[in-house]
């Protein structure tokens, strides 16, 4: 194992646990409110959204149209592992397709 | 010591079917951790270490060599910054847990487990009892799948070739899916999807996340309109 491996790890390790025992902490007595809690309750899908971004708008026609059809299947609300499925086999398919 | 154990038996019910959807998520994000040659080993102590899934999925896409250490911490960061709402959500429930163990309460919070929690505590006091229930179920399989996944994944070869490098995408099109809370929505993600791709071509390396994110809560910031929200 490398050091930079073992420091990644650790890093991430400690930026997520800080994010899970701050609030129990840092937002007692605190009211967020405003525009302030609009920019937090977005936060969560806008870096999603741009977590994905490169693979469904700048990759392929195949990786776009699969994108949509797994938005598709995550709309009907299927289990999880099963839109994975959905998003694996439209991508396969459509790549053996178009390319 | 009889509710306890009644409490730890009802978390672990309420959490059964998350267990089963965490296995194959779990094999999954493994195999993609030794396509990126992270070793079984590596990859046990970063789900045992870090313990969030969708950071772990953002890290494992992102990883290479040199291995970028402050932007993967920092990433970690923002893609869990969810997790200081929800756990200042669950601290008003805590009550009945001895304070000095909320840092293990805290160790254990994930998406699935804030929300059993979250809806037990309508009912009744939660109990570190119930949380365990739920928790230590997911964390076990959580682990043990991704190791599992990470010992089988050098055997798997490419994941494009099967399509696997689309199951990062397909996972958080789906997880995307549960934040709509219509039109405001819309122009979040049109926004941080506009400036990630924008990012992800004009410049190298995974900085995407970070302005695409920040863009999309900028926009929510700067649209906010008093008693307007959704």
């Amino acid at each position: 194992m490398t050091g930079t491996t073992l420091l990644a790890i650790i890093g991430m390790g400690v930026a997520t646990y800080l994010t899970r025992l701050s609030g129990f902490y840092l937002l007692r007595g605190l009211n967020l409110s405003g525009p302030m809690k609009a920019a937090l309750d977005a936060l969560p899908p806008a870096v999603l959204m741009a977590v994905i971004a490169p693979m469904i708008l700048a990759t392929g026609l195949a990786e776009t149209i699969a994108a949509a059809i797994t938005a598709v299947a995550a709309f009907f609300r299927l289990p999880l592992a099963v839109t994975i499925v959905v998003g694996i086999v439209s991508v396969v398919a459509l790549r053996a397709i178009l390319n | 010591m009889n509710s306890r154990r009644r409490d730890f038996v009802t978390g672990f019910a309420a959490v059964a079917p998350v267990v089963v959807a965490y296995i194959p998520i779990g094999l999954l994000w493994g195999t993609l951790a030794a396509s990126k040659g992270l070793s079984p080993l590596e990859a046990l102590l970063m789900s045992v270490v870090v313990f969030a899934g969708s950071a772990q999925f953002v890290a494992v896409d992102m990883w290479h060599d040199p291995v970028p250490v402050l932007l993967l911490t920092l990433t970690a960061l923002i893609v869990n910054v969810r997790h200081v709402l929800m756990s200042a959500s669950l601290s008003r429930h805590i009550d009945a847990i001895p304070r000095a163990l909320h840092p293990i309460v805290a160790y254990f919070l994930t998406d699935e487990s804030w929300a059993l929690a979250e809806r037990r505590a309508l009912q009744e006091p939660l109990t570190l009892a119930f949380y365990l229930g739920v928790s230590l179920p997911l964390a076990a399989t959580w682990w043990i799948a991704t190791g599992v996944g990470a010992m089988l994944g050098r055997a798997l070869g490419d994941p494009s070739a099967i399509g696997l490098d689309f199951a990062f995408s397909a996972m958080f099109i789906a997880i995307l899916m549960g934040f709509w809370k219509g039109p405001s929505t819309a122009g979040v993600l049109a926004m941080s999807g506009a400036v990630a791709a924008g990012t992800y071509l004009a410049f190298d390396g995974p900085w995407y996340i970070v302005t695409g994110g920040i863009a999309g809560a900028l926009y929510a910031y700067s649209t906010w309109r008093r008693g307007a929200e959704a």
